[in-house]
């Protein structure tokens, strides 16, 4: 009712004089706008960005091999320089920040269909865990190949839409036979479209198949394995593997007993991946993902400290940051001109509140005569202050959500509503009001009746 | 019980260095319902003088009591308090808020009274002392919409809206013609005849005085005891076709 009736005698001061009052908010209007402008183009765009980066698969973490163990380095016995399959199932098992692993190996050659053929981007052998890293959820047709088709070395393949649009043209591909390097894969699924990522690259010009398919029957060259033949056969047990995954194939030669192993140490050799792809649980665990991972290899390759690491793990999410943090410092840069906007507008307002006061003097002089306490007057005047800000505030969040959406239309940039600006801009604003209100206020509620009275 | 007793009010003004004593000890007694007219010479200290009556300023020393109660040393807030509730004042040069209707300008002072009317019972009570002082037809018209003896109406009705048993007026036919001076003095004896307020007048012109029953003279910080003016107040009231006050009460 106090409170009713204070800023119901604001209003009519203020209406006393609606030009004054409209050039007095003017500054705030604006600053406000600003700042709502800002932040809506800000949000909007850093959201744009995550969606970006979430589609090319959030908390991804990625393992190369280090530079010193690539290429026709030859490894020290004892050493293993680099990564292999049983590294990534070391790090699932002992990293507790991880949600999955997968190797990946990777390859570039023709594919063939019919009388079409065609060159994907990508062309990666790795297990059925690589769609979940990647959050490729669903596929559009068929099904993903399985654990056992990596096991088996089998050959089938999953493709991405480019790749089926290109290969198939609207038929159906699943069933089909394609050909790489003359080795014919069935097609089991094709992928959802994922369209192309931050750099621009189609990410669904891609196939994928079980790594020990591409690596033992495809790109046979780089294979360790001694018994070549083997991996060329169609066999489906490849004979490295028989070790590191339980095979189906029956046992070639009578197994070495434990002595035979001790006076015969045979040079272990894994098989080489090109890397690994994890998952982290969550963005926030990254850092400490990282961290087991770095002890967790460098164990296993026998690094001793001191040395350098022989792998490298390279962190999406430091991309994902560095974009973030872009956008961030850019609205927050265009945040602070906005705020100095508003102090501007705000020591527009003290100005203006303080020709006022002294214009008023006689009526504050009458007011004070007819039994207004200081306090009163203290009051009248800031409540005009902070009428006059919410009032500026409120047109200027009027005015920025314009703007910005003006700016969706016209240019296209994302914006988006962003609830908590409009409530911080309605605090600043009333804030502005108290902070550069409150001196000319108190100027006036300090005046002398007297005084003020006989004021000219 | 008197009204206002005043015990050797001083007041000193201080330029710098320079003390200037404007009061210099002004006893006197105002009962309720009185008339009074303050006359004196220029700077002779009317207004200091009325400052302290009205409260808006302290004396130096000296006591002030105003119906039994010391206010020579209450502090600032309850001053205004004292102003709010008590006291109307009516100036020279009318003080209304300029770009707002009489009405708003009536009801400003109810703003700071306790809060017990609402918005509502605020306009009707501003709207009925207009009518007592015949602008129930200028609700809506501002300051510059008036004439001047219409204006210091809208200010005599806004130092009534509280009810106060005491109007301190300060030159209130300063800047009038003699007609509209005449009917803002005949509201005065009206509302000191039919509704009893004391009212206390200062001026500097004899015609003005006349209108008041009893007339204080000072000069120079003091008060001069019986003397009248016109000898009006020798005269009892009733008695005397001449005084307006008799011819009011005729007609209330
Ligand atoms: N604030 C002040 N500071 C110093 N001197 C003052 C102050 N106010 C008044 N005076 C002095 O006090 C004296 C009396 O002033 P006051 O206003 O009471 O005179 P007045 O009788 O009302 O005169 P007038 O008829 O012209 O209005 C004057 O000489 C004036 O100079
Ligand atoms: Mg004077």
């Amino acid at each position: 009712m106090k409170v009713y009736r204070t800023a119901r005698t604001a209003m009519t001061a203020l209406r006393r004089n609606p030009m004054r009052a409209l050039l007095t908010t003017l500054g705030i209007v604006i600053g406000v706008g600003a700042v709502i402008a800002m932040m809506e183009i800000g949000t909007g765009s850093s959201a744009a960005i995550q969606k970006t980066i979430a589609t090319m698969g959030a908390n991804v973490l990625l393992i190369l091999p280090g530079t010193a163990a690539s290429g026709g380095v030859s490894f020290g016995s004892g050493s293993v320089t680099t990564l292999t399959p049983q590294d990534g199932e070391a790090i699932l098992r002992d990293s507790p920040a991880m949600r999955n692993v997968a190797p990946i190996v990777r390859a570039r050659t023709q594919v063939v269909y019919g009388n079409r053929n065609w060159v994907p981007q990508q062309m990666i052998g790795t297990t059925p865990e690589f769609l979940d890293i990647r959050d490729w959820t669903g596929l559009t047709e068929g099904d993903a190949f399985t654990e056992r088709d990596v096991l088996n070395a089998n050959k089938v393949c999953l493709i991405g839409r480019t790749l089926a649009r290109e290969l198939f043209q609207g038929e159906s591909p699943i069933g089909r036979e394609i050909r790489v390097k003359n080795i014919s894969f069935r097609v089991v699924g094709v992928l959802s479209a994922k369209g192309a990522n931050m750099m621009g690259s189609d990410q669904d010009d891609i196939l994928l198949t079980p790594w020990t398919t591409l690596k033992y029957r495809v790109t046979g060259s780089t294979l360790s394995n001694p018994n070549q033949s083997a991996a060329s056969s169609t066999s489906s047990s490849v004979n490295t593997l028989n070790k590191l995954y339980p095979g189906s194939a029956p046992e070639l030669y009578p197994k070495q007993s434990e002595t035979q192993a001790a006076n015969t140490p045979l040079p272990v050799r894994f098989a080489n991946i090109d890397q690994l792809l994890a998952a982290a649980r969550s963005p926030e665990e990254i850092p400490a993902a990282i961290q087991q991972i770095t002890e967790i290899l460098r164990e296993r390759h026998r690094i001793r400290t001191g040395e350098p690491d022989d792998f490298t793990i390279r962190d999406m999410t430091e991309m994902t940051n560095t974009l973030t943090s872009t956008t961030r410092l850019m609205t927050n840069l265009l945040l602070c001109v906005a705020m100095i906007s508003l102090v501007v507008g705000g020591v527009g307002i003290m100005n203006i509140m303080l020709v006022s006061v002294t214009e008023r003097t006689r009526e504050i002089g009458l007011r004070m005569a007819v039994g207004a306490r200081a306090r009163d007057i203290l009051r009248q005047f800031l409540v005009e202050a902070v009428v006059l800000c919410l009032v500026g505030g409120a047109a200027g969040i009027l005015l920025g959500h314009g703007g910005s959406r003006l700016v969706e239309l016209l240019l296209r940039w994302p914006v988006a509503t962003s609830l908590p600006a409009i409530a911080a801009a309605v605090l600043v604003s009333a804030s502005v009001g108290i902070v550069f209100g409150f001196y000319p206020a108190w100027k006036a509620s300090r005046l002398d009746p007297i005084d003020a009275l006989r004021y000219e | 019980m008197e009204l206002i007793e005043l015990h050797n009010i001083c007041k000193t003004y201080h330029l710098g260095d320079i003390a200037v004593p404007v009061l210099k000890g002004v006893s006197l007694k105002i009962a309720r319902g009185e008339m009074v007219a303050l006359m004196g010479a220029s700077g002779s200290g009317k207004s200091t003088l009325m400052n302290i009556l009205g409260c808006l300023d302290r004396p130096t020393s000296g006591e002030y009591w105003l119906d039994g109660r010391d206010v020579s040393t209450l502090s600032a807030d309850e001053r205004a308090q004292v102003r709010n509730h008590s006291f109307g004042f009516v100036f020279q040069n009318f003080n209304l808020l300029p770009r707002t209707s009489a009405l708003e300008n009536v009801a400003m002072p109810l703003s700071y009274t306790a809060g017990h009317l609402s918005e509502r019972q605020a306009r009707k009570q501003a709207r009925k002392v207009l009518e007592q002082v015949g602008l129930s037809d200028r609700l809506d018209h501002e300051p510059s919409q008036l004439s001047g003896g219409q204006q210091q109406r809208v200010a005599i009705a806004r130092a009534l809206v509280n009810n106060p048993p005491l109007i301190f007026a300060d030159e209130p036919t300063g800047n009038l013609d003699s007609r509209t001076s005449a009917e803002v003095l005949e509201m005065f004896q009206q509302l000191n005849g039919r509704d009893s307020i004391t009212i206390i007048i200062v001026t500097h012109d004899a015609l003005v005085a006349r209108h008041a029953r009893r007339v204080i003279h000072i000069h120079d910080g003091l008060i001069v005891e019986g003397a009248y003016a016109g000898g009006i107040e020798a005269a009892p009231r009733p008695a005397d076709p001449a005084s307006p006050a008799a011819e009011l009460g005729g007609i209330g």
